[in-house]
């Protein structure tokens, strides 16, 4: 594709991308800034989650135990000494390996069944990490925990991660790779075949699909990019504690996947970063505010199955089919 | 010998589905399997395709004995299959679902998608090539980005059957593939199958219960009753056997 027609078909992204890389110029307000960064974490874990449960279709509620599972991982390690960009890849390599050890006897169960089996396993992690104290100082957790090595960066010099136009910086570098990969993943043949499997399991096999090993291979990757977040949030915040991977996690990147939309992949980071600010805004209504979660979600469920985006989508299409304007090309067969 | 059915007997907790089948399918050849309400066809459907695992028996193709494999393999080793209940990915549009359909024939593991690679690129092109003949052989080109659930009856039952060829098998298994519909779509897809027989030249083992187009499409003729085989041959034969049409006619009373 040329760079002229690119510009002319994704201007808008390219729109967004300079917005993302001038923001910490826009934003002064340093509790306005953690919000953000720490959209782009949970933007990164509900993409991931997205894989599994909005492309597969397998309800995984372990995925803060393994966001615990990197978040331990990064801690233990820079503590022993390893620098974090090795600790942070062999934290995710561990979280997906745990992942496949688990996928194993889980994903043969189906449905309800799954989602019972892992969010027992993301229990599990929350309670290890409170009671192996050797390893994870039980329920007070680690401290001090250090921030990423600065990073040394051929002609510009080192770049330190104390400031947090560069924490951001990091976890938006992070948040575009997960995109970029989740991208490739799902307008691919193989992320059809994940939607296959999410469909109609039966069919997926008539026609040659191993709905198992797919299942484990989208689980995998699910759950190594959770374990990579898990890792980042350890070394920014420098203190992480059972709660890190406690169950309350899964369910609020439920809530941004549900609400953004599930099976795109703007859905989720549209729900990291809107739902958390409208929390902020509901501060008065305290512990009343999940009644209104509560009933965005089943308006939700019931009228946009496809969160927010859906409903986007539906509208392009209604506005496409009311002017007549269907551009639709054979490119788009095996996706792009 | 394409296809060897020996002694194949499925139980389902003390009811006989299959009794003892024995089944040859020749290559190129177009057979039917007839047979009452209940007589184990679709079954038996479900043992070639790995579906179900048989109580006990075997099944060769070519050759090689496939019981017991997962219908993955048995996919991939040529044996392509529509079901009674018109089976699609509804979530899907036309192209996804025939793209799926030939996705055993393409290599696209992770590492090749995440990093775009030659064989990736040159996995996608065939793809494209071949979903754009098959619409064309099925004859849905004009509905190539539809969702399946906004297709007609007719229109789905010849996209299943379009997801089953475009794999390349050696074998279709078709059950039912008329089944609900009226008598112009019954024609088109009857139009549709001999098509697949004769140009694509692939063996075709179809379960229908409409008998005139049965004897109209069938070279050979296997009629099931009670999960066993009551009789086999051309349709001429099959017509005039004393045992079919006691198991077609008088069967309705003890059924």
């Amino acid at each position: 594709m040329a760079p002229t027609q690119f510009l002319r078909d994704k201007w808008s992204y390219v729109l967004l991308l300079l917005l993302a890389l001038l923001l910490p110029f826009l934003i002064t307000n340093r509790y306005v800034f953690q919000i953000v960064i720490m959209g782009c974490l949970f933007s990164i874990t509900t993409l991931s989650l997205n894989l599994i449960l909005g492309y597969t279709g397998q309800a995984s509620l372990a995925h803060a135990g393994f966001f615990g599972i990197g978040a331990y991982g990064v801690a233990i390690l820079t503590k022993a000494g390893l620098s974090f960009w090795l600790a942070l890849p062999l934290s995710a390599l561990l979280a997906a390996g745990i992942g496949f050890l688990i996928g194993l006897p889980t994903l043969r169960s189906r449905g309800s069944y799954f989602a019972i089996s892992t969010m027992c396993f993301g229990v599990i992690v929350s309670i290890v990490a409170g009671n192996w104290i050797e390893f994870t100082g039980g329920y007070n957790g680690i401290v001090g925990i250090a921030l990423p090595n600065p990073l040394p960066i051929p002609l510009i010099g080192e770049i330190g991660f104390q400031t947090q136009t560069a924490q951001y910086y990091l976890v938006l570098a992070f948040l575009l790779l997960t995109l970029l990969i989740m991208h490739r993943l799902v307008s691919s043949l193989l992320g059809l075949s994940f939607m296959a499997i999410r469909n109609n399991e039966v069919l997926a096999g008539a026609v040659g699909i191993n709905a198992f090993a797919g299942k484990i291979l989208s689980f995998v990757v699910a759950n190594f990019f959770a374990g990579l977040a898990g890792g980042i949030y350890a070394s920014l915040m420098g203190t992480i504690s059972p709660s890190t991977a406690s169950l309350e996690l899964t369910f609020n990147w439920l809530i941004f996947l549900l609400l953004g939309g599930a099976a795109t992949l703007a859905g989720p980071i549209i729900g990291a970063f809107v739902i958390p600010v409208i929390m902020e805004y509901l501060q008065f209504l305290a512990e009343y505010r999940l009644i209104i979660f509560g009933v965005m979600l089943i308006v939700v469920i019931i009228y946009f199955p496809r969160g927010v985006m859906g409903a986007i989508t539906n509208l392009k299409q209604r506005s496409r089919d009311f002017f007549g304007r269907r551009k639709e090309t054979i490119k788009g067969v095996a996706g792009g | 010998m394409l296809l060897e059915v020996k002694n194949l007997s499925k139980h389902f907790a003390g009811l006989v589905a299959v009794n003892g089948v024995d089944l040859k399918v020749r290559e190129g050849e177009m057979l039917a399997i007839v047979g009452p309400n209940g007589a184990g066809k679709s079954v038996l459907f479900g043992l070639i395709s790995g579906l179900i695992r048989p109580t006990y028996g075997q099944i060769h193709l070519q050759g090689e004995e496939i019981t017991g494999w997962k219908p993955h393999r048995i996919a991939d080793q040529g044996i392509a299959r529509t079901f009674q209940t018109t089976a699609l990915f509804d979530q899907l549009r036309v192209v996804d679902n025939l793209a799926l359909g030939y996705r055993l024939r393409t290599a696209g593991g992770f590492w090749s998608t995440l990093f775009h690679t030659r064989r990736w690129k040159e996995d996608k092109n065939r793809t494209t090539g071949k979903v754009m003949e098959t619409l064309n052989f099925i004859g849905l080109a004009d509905k190539a980005f539809h969702f399946v659930s906004t297709l007609s009856q007719a229109e789905q039952k010849r996209l299943s059957i379009g997801v089953a060829l475009i794999s390349q098998p050696k074998m279709i298994l078709l059950d039912e593939p008329t089944g609900g519909l009226i008598l112009e779509d019954t024609d088109e897809i009857t139009a549709l199958i001999k098509k697949i027989h004769k140009v694509a030249g692939i063996t075709i083992c179809l379960i229908e219960h409409k008998m005139r187009m049965v004897m109209d499409l069938a070279e050979r003729i296997v009629v099931l009753n009670f999960g066993s085989v009551i009789a086999e041959g051309t349709p001429g034969e099959i017509s005039k056997n004393p045992a079919v049409i006691e198991a077609y006619l008088g069967g309705e009373s003890v059924a």
